[in-house]
């Protein structure tokens, strides 16, 4: 159990700067994930950590302890790869002990972290067997549990579900929520799926081009984005930008006039597509429908307004579809109203 | 994939006509050769071979040749394997300098090392510079047959190690780099995830070199006779003595089987001791 | 990796690189440094009087000039060989599932397995009785049983790299197998098969013991220089081995890239 300090990691592959200045800290105990788009840089700062990459600047600190010069096997971390790393030559039970005799622990003590870190996992019955034996799924836990077993001070994971079909990631998700919620283990998660990120982490930290854009909770990160991109990954479908001029601090969407906190010419605001709520034409803001799509338990509605395209869900449980070419009206909740920047993207003062 | 009639039939139709008729045949022809005389089933050509003067030598020597030789150039071309991956520059040109020897023939690794061996040449010149000699040495005479061996299996180490490297590059660069990179984060010192990890990893590669190596160094001819001439009898040169010099195809056909049966031998050493059991593939 | 460390590792590479090349160099200037540096006691270690002298008298021997070209013949044809008949297996390999292709590749396994110049001893008795005995085409046949099962084992992998949906698109668009090969397939995989190609020039070139047995009056370079090993003065091998080895090495430098991929997969 340890905290984590990344101070100012930089890193450049040639002339191309993978991190910018990276300041994070993780605290004991905390599931932080790195979630960003691939290149973002999320998976270099992991292997910096795992000293599996040399940083070209800054230090880490794990515990305390500057690790910045030390190989990966004396930081006192687990990883879990994203294509398992399994070895193929070696039985579920040695693999799961391999940590524990490279430490040169005892055979009493390796068999009882295997027999526990398997039981954790659920593949007990599984020990005697190879991994080419063994199904994906199963094969990820065998990773997991080597990871638990050697009972580290930080857990890397880079991407553990990534190769797992749908149906399997959603139930490993859960389970292992609960078995690391269980460890306690500082941990840090690398993935693409905001989901993913959103479901597990007590902590996200949205990646771009190298630098954190923002670090909060799941709510925070998802209705109050510091920045536009944060706003447009997180959330499916993307959240809605519409650029408006400005006039006298106030911004005419329709039948609305919105308080702005800027003097800049033009705005852009965020809204979310399940923010916005049907209205009365003057109460509300005109949406020139194109698509109607029902997903089920809502419908999501696709057109654009004051030119610009704008998607919309509303519940929906039966009854006809709106047709192409209709104009309803809507309105947003105050309450959650993203002023942004129109130049840097940057979030402006919210009210939430 | 697709299954396709009889095209794909027709299309291998050539190469196994070719190879059967010049290798499943002369194959055949070999055995039958060794194990008859004059049209009967007879293992005469068998007892003339072993009586001669010169088989017990032959056979003494081609397998010190071999089992000195194979071990070391499997641990010398493991060496350079691990060394290789640690260099990033210059990478494809040391590669090519290593890989230079797989293009030379034995007969050419041979020459090589008869000037460097020779009375007069550059290893006596340089024992000569270090004060160790006073005068040109005999190195390759039957009078000094530990050091004509030593000879004989420097020289095959510095010819044929690359063949052996070669296809252990090749079966290290399909590793995925995870594996050892998980051993690394789960405390394997790099001795420890050489011998524990890549090593085993690498079975399946280290058996198709050891099998074609072996095979290659039981047919060993040019360099035994270029560096030891009539004083370094092997398996092979004698088969080619008596059926070329004595032109008596019935001992050299029984050499050859015996050469064959060697090799098949320890083709089967390897595939067993080797093997990857489908349990354990990645 | 910590500066002692990359000393050892560099000192390790240098030492195994000299080691590699300073006895070829030493050979080379034992056949570029005259008359006099063959029979020199001490030798020298650096060049002194380069001349062409030696050279030029192995060339000058009766017999030499006809030897390197029996080589050369019997290693063309070598090469020609093994890709007429190693394209069609490797395609057939590549692209169809068939009932016998374990089987077949078994039997490209097993030529690898056993002593293949061995063969060269009972087939003198069936090429005498067939006027192939003392030609560069009898040789280059027993070259080619070497060379085959390498070029089927090449071709193969470099027609599985090259996607089917490649030639199929070819074939809806109008052509036939054949031309869908020639236009699509053979482009790409062209660098490979010359490396192969080049390879299997290479094989042939180098063999020493077959070529031995199968010639007696129109020997390739090889069996010559086997056959006046004990009596030629030493320049003859100087000069003579030098030139077995320079075609190899420039060969082997081109194909540099491919070569280890080759290999193997040759040897999978």
């Amino acid at each position: 159990m340890a905290s984590i300090i990344i101070d100012r990691i930089q890193k450049s592959f040639g002339p191309v700067r993978a991190l910018e200045e990276i300041h994070l800290e993780v605290h004991d105990g905390e599931f932080l994930a790195l979630l960003g788009p691939s290149g973002c840089g999320k998976t270099t700062l992991l292997r910096i950590i795992a000293g599996l990459e040399r940083q070209s600047g800054g230090r880490v600190l794990i515990g305390g302890r500057d690790v910045s010069a030390l190989p990966p096997r004396k930081r006192g971390l687990a990883m879990v790869f994203q294509n398992y790393a399994v070895f193929p030559h070696l039985t579920v039970a040695d693999n799961i002990a391999f940590g524990l005799r490279m430490a040169g622990a005892d055979k009493a003590r390796m068999r009882r972290q295997v027999e526990r870190a398997a039981a954790l996992l659920h593949i007990e019955p599984l020990l005697a067997r190879y991994p080419a034996q063994l199904s994906g799924g199963q094969r990820q836990r065998v990773a997991v549990a080597r990871a638990l077993a050697v009972e580290p001070a930080v857990l890397l994971m880079d991407e553990p579900l990534s190769n797992l079909d749908a149906l399997l990631r959603l139930e490993m998700r859960a389970e292992l929520k609960a078995v690391l919620a269980a460890a306690g283990t500082t941990t840090i998660y690398v993935t693409h799926d905001q989901t993913e990120a959103m479901g597990l982490a007590d902590r996200i930290a949205v990646m771009h081009g190298g630098v954190i854009e923002q670090i909060g909770d799941a709510p925070e990160i998802y209705h109050r984005p510091r920045t536009r991109f944060v706003g447009g990954f997180v959330g499916s479908p993307p959240m809605n930008f519409l650029t408006l001029p400005v006039r006298e601090g106030e911004v005419a969407l329709g039948g609305l006039t919105l308080r702005t906190p800027t003097t800049a010419p033009e705005v852009v605001l965020g809204l979310r597509a399940e923010d916005l709520r049907p209205a009365a034409p003057q109460e509300g803001f005109p949406f020139e429908l194109r698509v109607a799509e029902p997903l089920g338990s809502h419908l999501l509605l696709t057109g654009s307004t004051a030119g610009q395209l704008l998607r919309v869900v509303v519940p929906h449980a039966d009854g006809a579809l709106p047709a192409p070419g209709q104009v309803l009206h809507l309105r947003p909740d105050p309450a959650r109203l993203n002023w942004m920047d129109a130049a840097s993207g940057v979030a402006l003062e919210t009210r939430a | 994939m697709r299954r396709a009639g009889a095209l794909p039939y027709l299309l291998i139709l050539p190469s196994v006509l070719f190879l059967g008729v010049l290798f499943v045949v002369p194959l055949v022809q070999t055995a039958l050769l060794a194990f008859q005389q004059g049209g009967a089933w007879s293992l005469d050509d068998w007892h003339r071979m072993a009586e001669d003067l010169n088989f017990t030598d032959a056979v003494r020597n081609t397998f010190s040749v071999v089992l000195i030789v194979v071990p070391l150039q499997c641990a010398l071309a493991l060496g350079m394997t691990m060394l290789l991956r640690h260099v990033r520059h210059g990478r494809d040109l040391i590669l090519w300098v290593w890989s230079i020897p797989l293009g030379i023939s034995d007969l050419a690794a041979g020459l090589v090392w008869l000037a460097l061996l020779t009375d007069q040449g550059w290893l006596n010149t340089l024992l000569f510079k270090a004060g160790l000699i006073s005068g040109p040495q005999a190195w390759l005479t039957y009078e000094t047959p530990m050091v004509l061996l030593a000879g004989i299996i420097v020289a095959e180490l510095w010819r044929a190690t690359a063949i052996v490297f070669v296809i252990l590059l090749a079966g290290v660069q399909l590793l995925p780099k995870e594996y050892e990179e998980a051993a690394e984060v789960f405390g394997a010192s790099p001795w420890q995830r050489f011998w524990r990890v890549t090593l085993p990893l690498l079975r399946p590669s280290l058996q198709t070199a050891l099998i074609l190596r072996t095979v290659l160094a039981f047919e060993m001819f040019a360099m035994a006779l270029a560096l030891g001439g009539r004083n370094f009898p092997v398996m092979v040169s004698e088969a080619f003595n008596w059926q070329y010099g004595s032109q008596d195809y019935g001992v050299a056909a029984s050499y050859a089987v015996l050469v064959m049966a060697i090799s098949v031998a320890a083709t089967l050493v390897y595939l067993v001791a080797l093997r990857v059991p489908a349990e354990q593939r990645a | 990796m910590t500066p002692w460390k990359h000393g050892l590792l560099w000192s390790a590479v240098a030492v195994l690189c000299a080691w590699t090349l300073v006895p070829i160099y030493l050979l080379a200037l034992g056949a570029f440094g005259g008359r006099a540096i063959v029979s020199e006691w001490p030798k020298p270690f650096l060049p002194v009087g380069l001349s062409l002298d030696t050279l030029g008298a192995f060339l000058a021997i009766d017999g030499v000039w006809q030897a390197t070209w029996v080589s050369v013949q019997a290693a063309g044809i070598c090469m020609v060989l093994a890709l007429l008949l190693g394209m069609p297996a490797g395609y057939a390999l590549a692209r169809f599932r068939f009932a016998g292709a374990g089987s077949y590749r078994l039997l490209i396994l097993m030529t690898r397995a056993f002593p293949v110049a061995i063969l060269a001893l009972p087939l003198t008795v069936s090429f005498i009785r067939l006027g192939l005995y003392d030609t560069p085409f009898g040789v280059a046949l027993l070259h080619a049983v070497l060379a085959v099962p390498f070029a089927t084992l090449v071709c193969a992998s470099l027609f599985q790299g090259i996607p089917a949906e490649l030639e199929e698109a070819a074939w809806v668009f109008g052509c036939s197998r054949l031309t869908g090969f020639l236009r699509v397939v053979l482009p790409l995989a062209l660098p490979g098969i010359a490396a192969a190609s080049i390879f299997a020039f290479v094989l042939s070139w180098n063999e020493v013991f077959a070529a031995s047995v199968l010639t007696v009056r129109h020997r390739t370079l090889t069996a010559y220089l086997l056959s006046v090993l004990s009596e030629s003065p030493l320049h003859v091998q100087f000069a003579g081995g030098l030139i077995l080895i320079v075609p190899s090495v420039i060969f082997i430098f081109l194909v540099r890239r491919r070569l280890f991929a080759m290999w193997g997969i040759g040897n999978r």
